[in-house]
């Protein structure tokens, strides 16, 4: 049940990404498949965050003109880093999360264009400003999808307190 | 029981699945030919999910804009947007013949090139991650689209096929890092290469530091690369700086916007320098 509901979010990233990213315009590119893996490994550990990391890496890897492999192993090391972080310290407030979306995309560039400048694959030049900019969009994503997730049943909550009193 | 030893064992887990990934991307290094089969059934699975969703985007925006909006604006405007796009890409292709009777190699040339043969594809898709920049339209091989055929747009040239499937196909933007395309100055004539930069810029590189290159000079393709036809606008100059070495550092605006693509061209004319490489001329 977990796993669908894994595997469904991770689609639904995917899908976001590729269909939203057509009508957002400006230099933010956020990386939706990359927030979902932190996201899941936040919440649900090491385990499930590297096996999270490591298909939704394949995937994209897939759909991707790179080589399949690269973001899997840099998405899988995030996850099993970002999971390690979530069971041994408190990540429960915007600005903590916040810097582990931060530094989980600086992390997950570091590996992926790091592989691919190593294998001589492709020649990404000085990317600082970009790889800065995607980590601060996954970053503010990635808060607002934490927020959204607390917000909702609380908000459902709210609401049937108010129908029970107003029925009284 | 197993479940649980595996959760126990999540450092031994976690060094399987890196192996496993690195034994993937090592196979696909040493030998790579042509794109990937695992590439090739996953694209072509996942453009259908693309298209679907595509239109289901597409109708609400068509519902949208369409019957809640001014309808018959809405559509008189399409109709003369689609006009002016005819009619721009008539432009280039004119352009492109004049470039082409002003080298005398045009006249050993036979067979009438102005008339590209193309077809028309629309976008269902953006890449699906933030370091490549690709897209997907929805014209495939059973469409007559093959790898390497020119993308162009009515502002100018997009980029080319990397992986077509049936029904559908993946585009590399020439702004991609790993994107090229042979370029000439259309004033001066200077020769280079233009190339991707990953942002919504390009560079156009090897081009002499005594070619007279100045800011607001257009850049066409030149058609030597195989994949482009020659005389199609890449963009216009934005700057250029002498950086000390034999050549000279020129960035260049794309005509294109590429944010806000709908609607592409699929050049289907293999270029002349592809009919040499292939052998094909008559």
């Amino acid at each position: 049940m977990k796993a669908a509901a894994i595997i469904l979010g991770v689609a639904a990233a995917l899908a976001l990404q590729t269909t939203l990213a057509r009508y957002v315009r400006g230099t933010v590119a956020v990386n939706l498949v990359l927030v979902a893996v932190v996201y899941v490994a936040l919440m649900s550990g090491p385990v499930t965050g590297l096996l999270t990391g490591a298909f939704a890496g394949l995937v994209q890897d897939a759909l991707s003109t790179g080589i399949i492999g690269i973001g899997g192993l840099a998405k899988t090391l995030v996850g099993f880093l970002t999971g390690i972080i979530g069971t041994q310290f408190i990540v429960a407030q915007p600005v903590p999360r916040f810097f582990v979306f931060f530094g989980a995309t600086l992390l997950h560039e570091l590996v992926f264009i790091g592989l691919y400048t190593l294998l001589d694959l492709r020649h990404f030049g000085t990317p600082y400003a970009a790889v800065a900019r995607q980590a601060a969009g996954n970053a503010a994503v990635g808060v607002v999808a934490f927020q959204l997730v607390e917000f909702l049943p609380g908000a459902v909550e709210r609401r049937r307190t108010t129908k029970s009193r107003l029925r009284r | 029981m197993a479940l649980l030893d595996i959760r126990q064992r999540a450092g031994y887990l976690f060094l399987g699945v890196m192996l496993g990934h690195i034994l993937l991307i090592s196979a696909q290094v040493n030998s790579r030919s042509g794109v990937p089969i695992l590439e090739a059934v996953t694209f072509g699975v996942f453009a259908e999910v693309e298209r679907t969703i595509s239109a289901a985007f597409s109708s609400v925006r068509r519902v949208w804009t369409g019957y809640a909006g001014l309808r018959n604006v809405q559509s008189e405007n399409e109709a003369l947007t689609r006009q002016l796009e005819a009619a721009q890409i008539a432009l280039q292709q004119q352009r492109a013949l004049a470039d082409r009777t002003r080298n005398l190699e045009q006249l050993l040339e036979l067979r009438d090139r102005s008339n590209l043969n193309t077809t028309a594809a629309e976008i269902i898709a953006a890449g699906a991650t933030p370091d490549f920049r690709t897209l997907t339209i929805d014209k495939g091989t059973r469409d007559g689209v093959r790898p390497d055929m020119a993308v162009i747009a009515p502002a100018g040239v997009v980029g080319r096929v990397v992986i077509p499937s049936t029904r559908a196909a993946k585009v590399q933007l020439l702004i991609d890092r790993n994107a090229a395309a042979g370029a000439v100055v259309e004033r001066s004539r200077a020769q280079g290469v233009v190339t991707g930069s990953g942002e919504n810029r390009l560079r156009m590189d090897y081009v002499s530091e005594v070619a007279d290159v100045i800011v607001g000079d257009i850049i066409v393709t030149s058609g030597i690369d195989g994949i482009y036809p020659k005389g199609y606008v890449i963009g216009q100059v934005e700057s250029v700086e002498k950086s000390g070495t034999a050549y000279k550092t020129i960035t260049v605006k794309p005509a294109v916007d590429f944010t806000s693509l709908e609607e592409v061209l699929v050049v289907l004319t293999p270029t002349p320098a592809r009919e040499a490489a292939e052998g094909t001329v008559e």
